[in-house]
């Protein structure tokens, strides 16, 4: 088979297609909330939501309910639980997360062993199965991404000055909690519209690592979502051909790719500052 | 506005972290137009007091009143300065877009910036010095840099009261004298300047008044204050060590660990 058939052949295939058009909006999507994430240091609530979606998850397939709405109810809940325990407690918030984390994934892990009979559904959230996505899915993520935009565009200099200096922003009468809330609702939801293609176990790299990897390569936040966003692309289009061609799981080969590159991009930097430390002694 | 209003006035303020107080019934009128530093040893409530006149911080107790109203009523005509080790330095935000937060808050949410702001934040930076250095990255800047961007932000957003914790800790005499110009220049055009500071001689020397905190207000007065042993040893305490021929001389640690544990609370 010459390369370009392996590129064009597995197109002739519906699902092929609907997968590859959700993965690239999974990675604009995370890539857009992962830039926040990883800036205000949240990485860890990132994967903290994923695991708290799982028991809604699972109670919405018992009761029949759609799947999405039981996990956004969970994540949400858990995301606005984790800053509002924090801020009555004293505690640090890893602390909390962790607590809230473990606890709502051991829920769900629960209620998932009393299933008497074959689960193989719930399975694909707790690693991903795009290939598997349906039409619904796949208006829900067109839809998630055009919000995610929208309140960009609205709210931008907002959470640009909320983002960077809370302290200031609040001083100055800027709602820094309500915009810290809607921080968290955005990425609760993005999280679980993103679970069906990924995964609960993988979500949290497709946030951090193509966000990370761009505040390497970047000086400037807007630079940053658009980087990230390129890179959330292109891994999910290139790990899912690698998925189909090797046949490995779509969510790792994606997440791989994108290690890869922030590996790469993590050299790149290293050895760039490296050059311009030679140089600078080379003046003196 | 009515010069018989004050700018800032608390009355009875208790506030803390956990279960600790930081300031005690704090009382405290300033003026419009004056320019005060607050001064004592770490842990005195020098950034609490500072949060509680922002907003940033609900006391347990008392009053606090702004530009006549309550807290908030009137956030868009107060600017804060925080402390440089709270900023993220990383962030990947340039010199000219922070300055341009400054005009965040009176633009609302639908606003764009327009020539105006644009003009404002152009205007900020010149007078900082730093026109030629809006397109740095934050991370880019030397310390004294770092405190002249945010003192042209405060500008920038043309407030009635600033608010600055620890504007010169850790800069330069050039740039120290710089900013203090500009402090001065403001106060003197009738906005209200309160400022958080470790340095005594910068306190007695450029500052109209002091207030002495440690827990609670030690003294408030003209600036000379801050060179009475009698106020000094209230404020500092142990801190203090006498000198043969009858001085004293302060050691206090400048990198002020407490403020940075009070500021991830």
């Amino acid at each position: 088979m010459n390369p370009l058939d392996l590129l064009i052949a597995p197109l002739g295939y519906d699902f092929f297609v609907r997968a590859l058009i959700a993965s690239a909006l999974v990675g604009v999507a995370c890539a857009i909330v992962g830039s926040f994430v990883v800036l205000k240091g949240m990485s860890f609530i990132g994967d903290a939501v994923s695991h708290a979606a799982f028991p809604g998850i699972v109670i919405a397939y018992l009761i029949g309910a759609p799947i999405i709405l039981g996990g956004a109810i969970a994540a949400i809940g858990t995301a606005l639980g984790i800053g509002a325990i924090t801020r009555r407690s004293g505690l640090r918030s890893d602390a909390i997360i962790g607590v809230l984390f473990a606890g709502m994934f051991a829920l769900g892990v629960a209620i998932f062993s009393s299933i008497p009979n074959y689960v193989g559904d719930l399975f694909h959230f707790l690693f991903g199965d795009v290939l598997g996505i349906s039409a619904g899915d796949l208006l829900a993520l067109t839809l998630l991404v055009f919000g995610l935009l929208l309140v960009l565009r609205l709210l931008w200099k907002e959470l640009l000055f909320s983002t960077f200096d809370p302290l200031g922003a609040g001083a100055a009468g800027l709602p820094v909690r309500r915009l810290d809330d809607l921080l968290l609702i955005l990425i609760a939801v993005t999280i679980v519209i993103s679970l069906q293609a990924v995964g609960i176990v993988l979500v949290v790299a497709m946030i951090t690592t193509p966000a990370a990897t761009a505040q390497l390569l970047v000086k400037r936040f807007t630079a940053m979502i658009q980087v990230a966003a390129l890179i959330g692309v292109s891994a999910a289009i290139v790990g899912l051909y690698v998925s189909y061609s090797l046949d490995i799981a779509s969510g790792a080969a994606i997440v791989l790719l994108e290690t890869l590159i922030f590996l790469l991009a993590l050299a790149f930097t290293l050895i760039r500052s490296r050059i311009y430390a030679a140089r600078g002694a080379a003046k003196i | 506005m009515n010069s018989e209003i004050n700018a800032i006035e608390l009355i009875d303020v208790t506030a803390g972290y956990g279960d600790r107080a930081a300031i005690s019934s704090v009382s405290l009128s300033l003026a419009p137009g004056s320019l005060t530093a607050i001064f004592g040893p770490n842990g005195g409530g020098k950034s609490t007091l500072l949060k509680c006149i922002a907003g940033l911080m609900q006391p347990w107790g008392g009053n606090v009143q702004v530009l006549g109203a309550a807290v908030g009523m009137h956030a868009k005509r107060v600017a804060y300065v925080p402390q440089a080790e709270q900023v993220d330095w990383s962030f990947p935000v340039s010199v000219g877009e922070v300055v341009m937060m400054g005009r965040t808050p009176a633009l609302g949410p639908l606003g764009r910036p327009g020539a105006a702001d644009h003009a404002a934040v152009s205007d900020a930076l010149g007078r900082v010095d730093m026109i030629d250095l809006a397109q740095r990255q934050i991370g880019e800047l030397s310390g004294g840099q770092r405190r002249r961007v945010f003192l042209a932000r405060a500008i920038a957003a043309d407030p009635e009261i600033y608010l600055l914790d620890e504007p010169v800790t850790g800069v330069d005499p050039t740039t120290q004298e710089k900013i203090m110009n500009i402090l001065d220049a403001e106060a003197a055009r009738g906005r209200t300047v309160v400022a958080t500071t470790h340095d005594l001689a910068c306190a007695a020397q450029r500052f109209h008044d002091v207030v002495a905190l440690a827990g609670r207000v030690v003294a408030h007065g003209p600036a000379q204050l801050v060179l009475d042993q009698a106020v000094l040893e209230k404020t500092y305490g142990g801190h203090l060590v006498p000198l043969a021929g009858g001085g004293v001389v302060l050691l206090d640690d400048p990198h002020h660990s407490h403020g940075a544990h009070e500021g991830h609370e």
